[in-house]
């Protein structure tokens, strides 16, 4: 065990984790203010949800031992059995120079957030049990496998797919099933013809500051040491961030006539998302190019709903799946020997196989979590049913799903109603001699 | 009396407040309003999408007042809110009936 990559990868868990509440100020802020609380419960939500089923039998089927490059067998680790405590000589089970335990904490973070950001895609109009059960079966079916083939053994990265820290298993995945959700719930009421602005632009900048903030350990921490790689991914993580920000104002600048902060914010994601596969891959001209790449393709791509008729409400399409593509495909382009060891791409002289390998395991992925999501939310549409009623959507999903609302300005006519089922806090008639 | 109501840009506002005062009108009531005239809204893009706002965001203003002070708010007003430039907004004078003060049931001028 090594303690300095220990404490790095100990910080690096609490940095991802930090992501998720990030990213709810995000996607909260871009949602009209009558349901910014549902849009930040369903990625916390995911926290729940997503924590509990990867520390039960998550960790086991992403890295048990793998049964056909598709699965780990979810007996190995069940209940983390084996990884917690020492064993009888006082040893703790090792990941590589960490404890294994401290590997199940940080590997959770991203199972965590890889299902919260669906959410995006279905802001305003999705019943909240049915959500956090669409997140549980999809974390089960997709997130945990998929999370197998690119890092414990599976079929990605046995055919050589390249992926430092989830540009396929995190962003690519959650984009495809984003895409899926958006057609099975169908579009907002009044889509294209109301205004449906952002209703909090600070939010939204300040969710994209702590997102940056914490995919450094997102990034760096995937070295799984405290050492030169997390470096490279530390500069790389800020370097094609910075780049993709530019890269989105200049064709806001361009197109619109107006250098926007909601693209200035959009651009950071964009470009965080880009070089999540390629972080220790690349150089600083990869990075920079890749981040660049992916803020000028996102921010085109983020106009492709209105042409082809779907409400991704918050463009996880077009900035996770397609930033994820553009990182994941660019590794085959720029990726260097020089830096990581291994690979080259075919502008660094390795020919184009890298390249054509980094495509196969992209859209293996793509198709995987596309198809599943379609099935696993039709399913519960049939069933349970997904969408809110009209008049829910209407009202306002955070007063009827959640009996809250997120701001109250000036006096709203409210009174104390008695608590029928708080004893002894009202002293109302409904509590007097009651039992338990 | 008069109901005094004026329609300004807010940045005026405070402009408006102080000559007022110095008329020795002892209180107002002031609203955010949106509305239009012969200004137009602006545009607004987000994520390329782009959405016109018709509505332009404005003070409303009202003061009751004396009959025989009417005209010198209205002037006060117009001369404090005025920048030359289209969206200066409007300033209108209604009769009033009655006024009552709460506290003391004080009717009329008295409640001014």
């Amino acid at each position: 065990m090594d303690s300095g990559d220990t404490a790095w990868l100990l910080i690096s868990a609490a940095l991802v984790l930090l992501m998720t509440p990030g990213l709810a100020l995000f996607y909260g802020g871009m949602v009209r203010s009558k349901s910014v609380l549902n849009m930040m419960m369903m990625c916390f939500g995911a926290i729940g949800v997503v924590g509990v089923l990867w520390l039960i039998y998550g960790y086991s089927i992403a890295y048990g031992d793998s049964l056909g490059y598709l699965l780990g067998d979810p007996g190995e680790f069940f209940g983390l059995s084996g990884l917690m405590g020492p064993d009888s000589a006082g040893e703790y089970a090792l990941e590589g120079t960490v404890p294994a335990s401290v590997d199940v904490a940080f590997q959770a973070m991203f199972a965590v957030i890889t299902v919260a950001l669906i959410a995006g895609a279905i802001a305003d109009r999705a019943r909240y049990g049915a959500w956090l059960l669409f997140a549980a079966v999809w974390a089960t079916l997709v997130y945990f496998p998929v999370a197998h083939w690119v890092w414990g053994g599976g079929w990605v990265e046995e055919i050589g797919t390249v992926d430092f820290a989830g540009g396929t298993a995190v962003h690519i995945n959650s984009g495809a099933a984003a895409l899926a959700l958006a057609v099975v719930l169908g579009r907002r009421k009044g889509w294209l013809k109301e205004p449906m602005k952002p209703h909090n632009l600070p939010l939204v900048m300040l969710g994209a500051a702590l997102l940056w903030f914490g995919w450094f350990g997102f990034n760096a921490g995937s070295a799984y040491a405290a050492d030169g790689v997390a470096g490279i991914a530390t500069v790389n993580t800020f370097g094609a961030t910075a780049a993709a920000m530019l890269g989105w104002l200049l064709i806001e600048r361009i197109r619109d006539g107006h250098p926007t902060s909601l693209g200035a914010a959009s651009g950071i994601v964009a470009g965080l998302v880009g070089i999540t596969p390629a972080a220790a891959h690349v150089d600083v001209w990869g990075g920079l190019a890749i981040g660049f790449v992916a803020g000028i393709l996102c921010a085109l791509a983020v106009g492709l709903k209105y042409k082809l008729g779907y409400d991704d409400s918050l463009d996880v399409v077009g900035i996770h799946m397609v930033g994820g593509l553009v990182g994941t495909a660019m590794i085959g382009l720029v990726a260097t020997e020089a830096i990581d060891g291994e690979n080259n791409g075919l502008f660094y002289g390795g020919g184009i196989e890298l390249f054509g390998l980094q495509l196969v395991g992209a859209i293996g992925v793509m198709i995987y979590s596309f198809v599943l999501a379609l099935i696993i939310g039709f399913a519960i549409q049939k069933t349970i049913g997904f969408r809110v009623s009209e008049d829910v959507e209407v009202g306002g999903i955070d007063e009827n799903e959640h009996a809250e609302v997120g701001y109250e300005f000036g006096p709203s006519g409210s009174r104390r109603v008695a608590a029928a089922t708080s004893a002894g806090a009202g002293a109302g008639p409904k509590t007097e001699g009651s039992k338990a | 009396m008069k109901l005094i109501t004026a329609i300004i840009k807010p940045f005026t506002l405070e402009d408006v407040r102080s000559a007022l005062e110095r008329l020795g009108v002892l209180g107002m009531t002031v609203t955010e309003v949106q509305g239009y005239g012969r200004q137009k809204g602006h545009t607004e893009v987000y994520r390329g999408a782009e959405y016109a706002v018709d509505f332009v965001s404005k003070m409303r203003i009202e003061v009751v007042t004396e009959d025989s002070t009417a005209e010198r708010v209205i002037e006060a007003i117009t001369n404090a809110a005025h920048t030359g430039k289209i969206g200066d907004g409007k300033v209108w004078a209604s009769p009033v009936d009655t006024v009552v003060r709460v506290r003391t049931g004080e009717r009329g001028t008295d409640a001014l």
